[in-house]
């Protein structure tokens, strides 16, 4: 299978490369990358940079470079939700440690680990800029800010209860 | 009540929308400037303001302005640092969440002043909504003839672009931020070259953080000796503050520059006291990477003087009982905090966030870390801390950006500070994984010298 | 940086070590101090003079500038990398003489050191490895990191070049190779901070014909060439200048040789580890030159090699020896300081007399008793 962005993301691919002078498409890499994850299944295969170079006009380890650098980029497939748990300071001197803790309680991942039936994916990352709104997580494209363990159980329940299409 | 300038309108229902934000007042300052100013009178207003940069090394604004290269027939660029990754730091997105036109008024003004006729905001990647709600509010501000060509009829073009990044702490240093939005890896350059000659692409660039852009609207409206006038001393106007950790209210507020610490983390206005009862053990008061401070010498300096919300009077005393302004970001520990478990977190932080380019922040950050670690779970020498005193001294100072003096200051503070929680954790290794140190003798009140007379 | 004022050649003064020098406007500090050459000069693990961009990140060739300029003759804050400050009218540096500078190189060679496995007696750059002088002239004794070090799996990266990653110093020197000799780059640097790494994601052959010049920039002996025969100790093998007549690149090499079997061709090397320049261009030698000409036969052979003294394979095995101007007792007024430092606790090769053993060494003659004593 070659893989290929509809016409409508391709369209969008010219729009982000306009956002810069001419010759200087590289860089749309970072938003185009933004949305070949999106696209293409949660993370970045080699497959996916390669194409992304070529749409690009790059090498592709100009590419593989940029993916591995930024935290953002999945080089490995996630679950259909991704549960980004800040960590930094600010945060755990709010309990993300406790809400780490729930998340393992309640579906039995540990940060880096995915659920068997490859629904909940636990992260633990840095500092998000949610740091007054603390514990936070990151799901898909919002923030879940003053978790509790009540909101986590209501967060696994609505995404459990999602059918199965894409999270965004 | 403080003077508020940039979040006095937050509030007002539908402003984030063109048509209350023009409503409200928005946008003079573009009419104000393209109309009857000259871009040189702009600059001259900022630097007549006293504007210090808001990202957090507080440097005069209309100075960097002043540096920017204008070769012939070359573009210039002016690119706002919204990568907001200190942590501790949550103000730029509410400015740019609640009053997005702000952030673009203040960029068409600057860019007419720099003569950037494409400007770029930088956002930290996962703010996915806040760059949505930008680009909508770009969209409303070129269908009312704010942004485009010939703006205003004043021969001035100008578009605005808004460019994700993809997480990566180090990208709000300004040359990393410059390379990512390259579509590269986040390395800081080696400077010289500094940006205001060759930046983006090359070509002469300033970058600024997203609330120093917006002071620009106010700083144009009421002129530069107006907003002088805000303040004490060299810390004028108004600054941003987003405090967390343990208080009752955290949040981000707007200050004038002439409160005490104080009356900042008791008074109901703000940050509303700390919470259940406990008791202020420690704050770090700017941001993660500035000096962390024990309650006694965060509320008084080492002269027994009442510590003030701005620049000069949180860096009293300097490293050795002070601390900095930087980012805003105001992080307070409450006495059941362990403030090495604490510095152990940031730690983890730097070494997560090191672009790996230097070997004394790569190897360094890493080192401080698992050390740190032995000695929060029990397995620390006394000469640890020593040793960690050792390696800060020799990452701070010897990198290419200051990310690797970020690492090291926060360790560096809080071993000076906090040294006996650190021995205690040593040679109380069992007792330290079930209690914490507490409060101790943290907040007692400080002996000043009193001159000797000879 | 108006380009106007930069079309006379003029030239500066400056101070290095208590040592003036005139020296071209543009120039490096670094370079500078090259010029005066010996002890003066700084240690550059990650800058070569050949590579655009190169330097800036290893900091061990940090110096202290005393006096910016006769202009602004205030002091520099901070200690700065040499290999990327230029000089100024004036300026005053302090490299050997200057404690600061002593000390936090110190503690870069151990940052260095950190992370880099203590491999020596197998490795085979042992003998001409840039971070063994460096340990060995500037470092402290003894490590005082107790963790386990990162290790990441050899890699063969096409069918001449084998990366051993969990040497690397991460230069950044072999990427500039790639990017500005070769036309297709395959290689770079991957994943960030401490994770950080060289590779080519998926083991990608490097099949361009000047891939092979990687491994002469690299300072360690992360890059080595598969083509190695006999996999020998350098100091075992002798090295003699020859040359041939070459299509593709200059054709003048170093034979690394034992009797009449070429083991092994590299380019020439300079006093500061560089590839030595020709007519003002760089000697790069191509692969064919390297990987696909070894018998004696295929070259003419000009004589022994000038190995230069700071190399621990220079020591008492060659002839030719090239000695830089000693400086140091000039700079330092008397004092000795102790730069020659033990580095026994780093690798264990010097402990052995190698010309004492029958054929190659191999990593067990390290573990012998009689090396244990030595
Ligand atoms: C590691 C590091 C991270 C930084 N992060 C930010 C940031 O997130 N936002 C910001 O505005 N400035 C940040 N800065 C400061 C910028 O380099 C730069 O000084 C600033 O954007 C200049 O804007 P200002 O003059 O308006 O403050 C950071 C600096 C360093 C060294
Ligand atoms: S100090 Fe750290 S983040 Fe900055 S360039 Fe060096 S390695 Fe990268
Ligand atoms: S492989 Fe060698 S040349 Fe390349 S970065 Fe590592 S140490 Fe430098
Ligand atoms: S520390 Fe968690 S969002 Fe800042
Ligand atoms: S040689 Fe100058 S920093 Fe590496």
């Amino acid at each position: 299978m070659s893989l290929c962005f509809s016409a409508d993301k391709l369209k969008e691919v010219q729009q982000i490369i306009a956002r810069y002078p001419e010759g200087r498409q590289k860089s749309a890499l970072l938003p185009v990358l933004h949305l070949a994850q999106q696209e293409f299944g949660g993370w970045l295969s080699t497959e996916v940079m390669d194409y992304v170079a070529g749409l690009l006009q790059l090498q592709p380890i100009e590419v593989y470079e940029v993916a591995t650098f930024y935290s953002m980029y999945n080089l490995k497939p996630v679950g259909k939700h991704l549960l980004e748990v800040c960590q930094t300071g600010p945060c755990m001197l709010n309990g993300s440690e406790g809400i780490v803790a729930y998340i393992y309680e309640r579906l039995g991942i540990r940060p880096g680990e995915t659920t068997t039936d490859g629904l909940f994916t636990l992260k633990t990352v840095e500092c998000l800029g949610a740091c007054g709104y603390a514990p936070m997580l990151q799901h898909g494209k919002y923030y879940r800010e003053h978790l509790t363990r009540e909101k986590i159980d209501e967060l696994i329940a609505s995404c459990s209860a999602q059918p199965v299409s894409a999270s965004h | 009540m403080g003077r508020k300038l940039l979040l006095e309108k937050a509030h007002v229902a539908g402003i984030t929308t063109y048509e209350v934000y023009r409503r409200e007042g928005g946008y003079r300052s573009v009419e104000k400037a393209l109309k009857s100013m000259s871009p040189d009178q702009v600059t001259e207003e900022v630097k007549k303001s006293g504007l210090r940069g808001r990202g957090g090394a507080g440097f005069p604004t209309g100075m960097k302005w002043g540096f920017l290269a204008k070769p012939e027939g070359v573009p210039r660029y002016l690119v706002v640092n919204a990568d907001e990754s200190e942590p501790g730091t949550f103000k730029d997105r509410y400015l740019m969440e609640f009053i997005p036109h702000l952030l673009l008024e203040g960029m068409i003004t600057s860019s007419y002043a720099l003569g950037s006729n494409r400007s770029y905001i930088y956002i930290r990647g996962e703010y996915v909504w806040v760059a949505e709600i930008l680009e909508k509010a770009i969209d409303e501000a070129r269908a009312n003839g704010w942004l485009g060509k010939n703006i205003l009829g004043s021969g001035f073009d100008c578009d605005i672009y808004v460019h994700r990044g993809a997480g990566a702490y180090i990208c709000g240093e300004e040359t990393a931020l410059l390379e990512s939005l390259e579509g590269k890896r986040g390395n800081p350059r080696i400077k010289p070259p500094f940006p205001a000659v060759k930046g983006l692409w090359g070509c002469p660039t300033v970058v600024n953080n997203v609330e120093t852009v917006a002071a620009v609207v106010p700083i144009i409206n009421d002129g530069g000796e107006e907003y002088a006038k805000i303040g004490i001393g060299k810390s004028t106007g108004t600054k941003l503050i987003s405090a967390c950790g343990n208080i009752n209210k955290p949040g981000v507020y707007e200050i004038d520059m002439t409160i005490s610490v104080e009356e900042f983390i008791y008074s109901d206005e703000y940050c509303g006291g700390i919470p259940a009862g406990k008791k202020l053990k420690a704050c770090i008061p700017g941001g993660s990477s500035v000096p962390i401070l024990p309650a006694n010498l965060l509320l008084k300096t080492a002269k027994g003087e009442t510590r003030m919300m701005t620049y000069e009077s949180l860096a009293d005393g300097g490293f050795a009982s002070g601390s900095m302004m930087g980012s805003g970001g105001f992080i307070v520990l409450d006495d059941s905090q362990c403030v090495v478990r604490h510095t152990y977190s940031l730690a983890r932080f730097y070494r997560h966030e090191s672009c790996g380019q230097c070997s004394p922040c790569r190897e360094g950050t890493g080192w401080m870390e698992k050390i740190l670690w032995n000695i929060e779970t029990g397995k620390g020498k006394l000469s640890d801390i020593d040793l960690l005193w050792d390696i800060q001294r020799k990452i701070e100072g010897n990198t290419i950006c200051p990310l690797g003096d970020a690492a090291a200051w926060p360790v560096a503070a809080a071993i000076r500070h906090f040294r006996d929680e650190f021995e205690w954790h040593v040679l109380h290794p069992d007792e330290a994984q079930q209690r914490n140190y507490g409060l101790m003798h943290y907040a007692d009140p400080i002996h000043v010298p009193q001159p000797v007379m000879a | 940086m108006s380009s106007e004022t930069k079309n006379t050649v003029s030239t500066v003064k400056v101070t290095i070590d208590n040592i003036t020098i005139d020296v071209p406007a543009g120039t490096t500090i670094l370079n500078a101090a090259r010029m005066i050459g010996g002890d003066v000069t700084p240690p550059a693990m990650c800058y070569y003079s050949k590579l655009e961009g190169s330097g800036g990140k290893c900091r061990t060739c940090l110096v202290e500038v005393a006096a910016g300029s006769a202009a602004d003759p205030r002091p520099m804050p901070k200690l700065v990398a040499s290999c990327r400050t230029g000089v100024m009218e004036g300026m005053v540096v302090k490299n050997i003489t200057s404690d600061k500078v002593k000390e936090a190189r110190a503690g870069v060679v151990e940052f260095l050191l950190l992370n880099h496995p203590l491999d020596c007696p197998v490795c085979d750059q042992a003998g001409e490895c840039h971070l063994q002088d460096l340990g060995y002239e500037h470092g402290k004794e003894g490590t005082r990191y107790e963790f386990e070090r990162r290790t990441f799996e050899k890699e063969d990266i096409g069918p001449y070049i084998q990366l051993h990653m969990t040497r690397c110093i991460l230069c950044y020197r072999c990427t500039y190779v790639a990017d500005q000799l070769t036309d297709n780059r395959v290689h770079g640097i991957l994943d960030r901070g401490d994770h950080a790494e060289i590779s080519t994601h998926i083991s990608k052959a490097i099949d361009n014909n000047f891939s092979g010049n990687m491994i002469d920039v690299c300072p360690v002996g992360a890059l080595t060439d598969k083509t190695f025969r006999f996999k020998n100790r350098v100091w075992f093998t002798k090295p003699v200048y020859a040359h041939r007549d070459c299509p593709d690149c200059c054709g003048k090499v170093t034979l690394w040789q034992r009797g009449d079997e070429v083991l092994r061709v590299t380019a020439r090397k300079d006093e500061w580890g560089e590839v030595c320049s020709y007519e003002g261009k760089p000697g790069w030698i191509c692969n064919t030159c390297r990987f696909d000409k070894k018998s004696a036969s295929d070259w003419v052979i000009e004589g022994p090699a000038n190995i230069n003294r700071h190399s621990v394979i220079s020591q008492g095995h060659y002839t030719g020896l090239q000695k830089p101007k000693e400086t140091l007792p000039e700079v330092m007024g008397g004092r000795a300081p102790k730069l020659m430092m033990d580095i026994h606790d780093v690798s264990e090769v010097n402990k052995i007399e190698l010309s004492q053993l029958p054929g190659a060494a191999t990593g067990n003659d390290f573990n012998s008793p009689a090396a244990k004593e030595a």
